[in-house]
């Protein structure tokens, strides 16, 4: 309500600057178009914008932003394909006429070619007979200011929001008349908070009038857009004397209480913002761990190859987009199982073929795991190559969610993270309310009697090396999409994986994830101040400290046999 | 004809001895050293310039070798391990008996190497972009030098695209830093403030990119226009711009110029998030001219892979190649003494078009070029420099650098000479 109210004010402003004139070029399409030139030549006004269209063909890239230009002069919202192709890399000329199309590319490497303008389909050429029209950065950043102007009037909501949104930073005279005349028939409120930010972001700069500048102000105060926090900044700058340069001493008292204002709650979401970075690194070491909470709790075997397992869910989802590259959407899902079983089984035949012959011999347990992760890795090496392997990250896990212009969260890391925990889950259930978690408990607790009550101990150990392993390969599944995969996957991983662990305490799923989280937040906190070099140090440092404090982790294990 | 066989016969086995004795390596090939990591976090670099070597070695025993000899490559693999690299280097010249090497891709590998290499009195041909502030007598510098590159490329952002706040990201080694140390100098002494510069380093192979972005992100939302100077090495610059992708930093709001990101290491990776960021090189593959069409014709037809690329550190292996080969016929011989003597003004072909020249301080004349990485791992060159920018081993802007030069000929024959004092301070690594 109060909103609209100031908004009637600055438009009260608007007319009092006098700035309404009569002559409206504005076609009902709501686009700016020079004068229509009398149906008699129709034919010529085309063939002007296709000659001009033609010079791009070859030209410089300093001359490629005035024709650019001429086109949206000439052809208006027409002209949205081609500059929509450029911004794609799609526009391209025929090296023998130069003649300028819209390419779209077949699978068979072969292009098919559309008219710039009436978008009919030319026909198909081959990659080498055509080049690419040139253009850079400076060219693409200012046609999506026109791409954005020219689609003020799409039909879709979101379209709208954005094309005002980066229209934000280049308001003159003619866009804000034209938003101006749009608000009058907008339906939708978050468009019109975004009409009425623009109205004050270009009122509080071009007016003198105390009252258009404060409501304007008042208007903008609720937005965390970095150009509001600019101008307020800019509003507040003072000079070497320690004084204002803005005159208006109101003008400066209210923006001072909207900095105020804006820097806690920016302050907020930065806080907010760390939380989740540190949980998202915590869900990573997590996964990364807790396999090797259970094969290192539960049968007190130093695994050492428990990074290769994570190595090998990496490649398996490597495997399957090269396998089914046509479902890159779904081969990170179909990834998990095959991942789990993948490396569940090789844990398997680790575990029967030289785990269980070195029970109770930690440190040749360790030796021999240690050998045979250098064997996994140069297998890898060997059947793949030493260099990493691209993983794409399907659609729905690239980019990120805005909640506002100073927080907001990458897909991926929101979705691993829930993952993570959903994993966590499924392993607290299995361990509680399945007969095989009962038995791995039995035979955590104490091996002798659980044999005694006729527990098939060694079944149980293999199965439970297979868990750990498996869920390992869950890791690397969702490792694929953050990071690098290639053979040296698991050795970045191996000994975070074992610090969470023994911070955490052995045994305890509980403390791996608190561990986990825990470190990970305190990572993310410290790297701000620190660097990213020296926050891990601390880390380290923190841990070994607290081990001698506590040698038994954040949450022992309980129990006679424990001990 | 038995009696001239078996006295030629003897005088060859005369001469073997007698060369054996000597201590001088009487092969019969001439071996060729290449220290390259083949597995670790450099390996998706540096393998590529191995077969670059191998690939010239074929193509000189093609022409007769040199000197009547036929050229043997032997290729070892350091693995990405610094301090393996040293080792490889004293068992490449002590046991292998190679009589040059062509190896290094990081700076810390290159300065483990340099102690063994001065101590044995070897010859290492160094091909990629580095930080400068070093010249051997052992070492011929054929990347570019921070004047060749970095300097340009800030020149390129500041003049061209009117940047004015800097994020200086680099790996955490010696190559950034120094880099970072001659580019804040440069950007102070042209008028930048401090607060307009950001600096920030990781560790190989860092996977969590998320904070830096994020700052990077906060810091380039002031309304100034920002770019970021990368000199992120290796395979952690995947999931860094993979991170830029997914916080929405697109390169036409916040560039990144990076130094050490080629067609190579695009060609591993989807490059849709990084379309649009830059780099700085001495060559492209996307050059056109006959020199570089024939090259990459050569290249392809050799790894029998029309989709593997050709990069800068490639152009610089094959420039130091053809360097070496001149040098070796000029001298008669492969002694590291002479080939480094005659190494000093030779000039050959480069693949932009122009002559590659040995400058007296190890360094070469190169072009300096800008390209925007496109959708297929290309590059589209949006400027390059007149003419060839002559590589400077002691950066102007650095104080204790400012007064030194290399020259290794007479009679000043130092690496450090201090113009000033008018004295050589010797190596310091």
């Amino acid at each position: 309500m109060m909103l609209r109210f100031y908004k009637l004010f600055l438009l009260t402003g608007l007319l009092c600057l006098g700035n309404l004139s009569a002559a409206d070029e504005v076609l009902d399409a709501g686009v700016v178009v020079p004068k229509i030139v009398p149906s008699e030549e129709p034919v010529s006004e085309k063939t002007k914008a296709h000659q001009v269209i033609g010079q791009l063909a070859g030209v410089k890239l300093k001359q490629v932003w005035p024709i650019l230009k001429e086109i949206e002069k000439m052809l208006g919202a027409e002209g949205l394909p081609l500059f929509q192709a450029i911004i794609e890399s799609r526009l391209y000329y025929q090296r023998v006429d130069k003649k300028i199309v819209i390419i779209r590319k077949q699978n068979n490497g072969m292009y098919r070619l559309f008219d710039p303008v009436s978008l009919e389909e030319i026909g198909e050429k081959k990659k080498s007979s055509l080049k690419k029209v040139r253009s850079n950065n400076r060219i693409r950043k200012n046609l999506r200011v026109t791409i954005s102007r020219l689609r003020l009037l799409s039909p879709d909501v979101e379209v709208r929001k954005v094309s005002i949104h980066n229209m934000l930073g280049n308001l003159d005279h003619d866009t804000i008349r034209l938003l101006e005349k749009i608000s009058l028939d907008e339906q939708h409120q978050s468009v019109l908070e975004l009409i009425d930010l623009a109205l004050a972001l270009y009122y509080f700069q071009n007016s003198d009038q105390q009252i258009v500048r404060l409501s304007a102000l008042e208007l903008m105060s609720s937005s965390l857009e970095p150009l509001v926090r600019n101008l307020i900044n800019d509003v507040l700058k003072t000079d070497s004397a320690g004084r204002y340069i803005e005159q208006d001493s109101r003008v400066v008292r209210k923006a001072l209480s909207i900095k105020k204002a804006i820097d806690a709650k920016v302050r907020f979401y930065e806080i907010l913002e760390k939380i989740f970075f540190g949980l998202s690194l915590g869900s990573v070491l997590l996964l990364a761990a807790i396999g090797l909470a259970i094969t290192f709790g539960v049968m007190g075997v130093i695994n050492m190859t428990h990074g290769e397992m994570i190595m090998l869910g990496a490649y398996t989802t490597y495997v399957i987009q090269l396998v089914l590259p046509n479902y890159i959407e779904y081969s990170v899902l179909i990834a998990i199982p095959a991942a789990f079983l993948v490396s569940g089984l090789v844990g398997i035949i680790i575990q029967r073929s030289v785990i269980r012959f070195l029970h109770g011999r930690p440190l040749e347990t360790l030796l021999a795991t240690f050998g045979i992760s250098l064997i996994l890795q140069q297998t890898v090496r060997s059947i793949f190559s030493p260099l990493n392997r691209q993983v794409e990250s399907p659609q729905w896990l690239s980019g990120s969610m805005e909640f506002n212009a100073v927080f907001s969260i990458t897909y991926n890391r929101l979705y691993i993270l829930i993952f993570a925990l959903i994993v966590f889950f499924v392993l607290q259930l299995i361990l509680k309310k399945t007969s095989l978690g009962l038995h791995v408990r039995a035979v955590s607790q104490n091996r002798d009697m659980a044999k005694s009550m006729g527990i098939r101990t060694e079944w149980v150990d293999a199965l439970t090396f297979g868990l750990g392993s498996g869920i390992a390969g869950i890791a690397g599944v969702a490792l694929s999409q953050l990071t690098n995969v290639g053979p040296n996957l698991g050795q970045a991983y191996i000994i975070d994986s074992f610090m969470v662990v023994v911070f955490g305490g052995v045994g305890n799923l509980w403390g791996t994830l608190v561990g986990g989280f825990t470190l990970g937040l305190s990572n993310k906190f410290l790297e701000p101040l620190t660097g990213a070099v020296l926050a891990n140090i601390l880390v380290l440092v923190f841990i070994i400290l607290f081990i001698q404090k506590r040698p038994r982790g954040l949450f022992p294990q309980k129990g006679r046999a424990a001990e | 004809m038995m009696g001239i066989k078996s006295s030629v016969g003897k005088v060859i086995v005369t001469l073997g001895v007698c060369s054996l004795a000597l201590s001088v390596p009487a092969a019969e090939t001439i071996k060729v050293g290449v220290l390259h990591s083949l597995s670790g976090t450099m390996a998706i670099s540096e393998t590529t310039l191995k077969d670059t070597v191998l690939m010239m070695v074929e193509e000189q025993n093609k022409k007769g070798g040199i000197l009547g000899k036929k050229l043997e490559a032997v290729v070892v693999d350091p693995a990405s391990n610094w301090p393996l690299f040293a080792e490889k280097t004293r068992e490449l010249i002590t046991q292998k008996k190679v009589d040059v090497i062509f190896g290094c891709w990081t700076s810390v590998s290159r300065k483990s190497v340099l102690p063994v290499i001065e101590e044995l009195n070897g010859l290492m041909f160094y091909p990629v972009q580095y930080e400068g502030e070093e010249s051997s007598k052992n070492v011929f510098y054929t990347g570019a030098a921070p004047n060749q590159q970095a300097i340009p490329a800030v020149d390129y952002l500041m003049n061209d695209m009117d940047v004015k706040r800097w994020v200086l990201a680099g790996t955490d080694y010696v190559y950034p830093r120094t880099t970072n140390k001659i580019l804040e100098a440069y950007l102070l002494a042209k008028g930048v403030s401090k607060n307009d510069i950001m600096i920030n380093y990781t560790p190989f192979g860092h996977s969590d990119w998320q904070s830096i972005v994020s700052d990077i992100k906060k810091f380039g939302d002031t309304g100034k226009k920002t770019a970021v100077v990368s000199t992120i090495n290796g395979d952690a610059n995947v999931p860094f711009y993979k991170e830029l992708g997914n916080q929405g930093v697109s390169a036409e709001d916040i560039p990144v110029v990076a130094f050490s990101v080629g067609e190579e290491e695009l060609s591993g990776i989807d490059t849709k998030p990084l379309v649009g960021h830059l780099a700085a090189w001495n060559y492209f593959q996307s050059v056109d001219n006959s020199q570089n069409d024939q090259f990459i014709k050569a290249w392809k037809g050799f790894i029998k892979d029309d989709k593997r690329v050709t990069n800068d550190p490639m152009e610089a292996t094959y420039i130091g190649f053809n360097m070496w080969v001149k040098a070796v016929e000029k001298a008669g011989s492969t002694d590291v003494d002479k080939v480094e003597q005659a190494l000093i003004g030779i000039e050959t072909p480069n693949l932009t078009g122009g002559m590659a020249k040995m400058h007296e301080n190890h360094h070469l004349s190169k072009p300096v070029l800008i390209g925007e990485i496109q959708d297929d791992g290309q590059f589209e060159i949006v400027w390059e420099t007149d003419g060839l920018v002559v590589g400077d081993a002691w950066s102007n802007f650095l104080p204790g650098s400012k007064d030194l030069i290399a020259n290794w000929t007479s009679p000043i024959k130092c690496g450090n000479y201090n113009t000033k004092t008018k004295k050589c301070s010797g190596q310091n690594y």
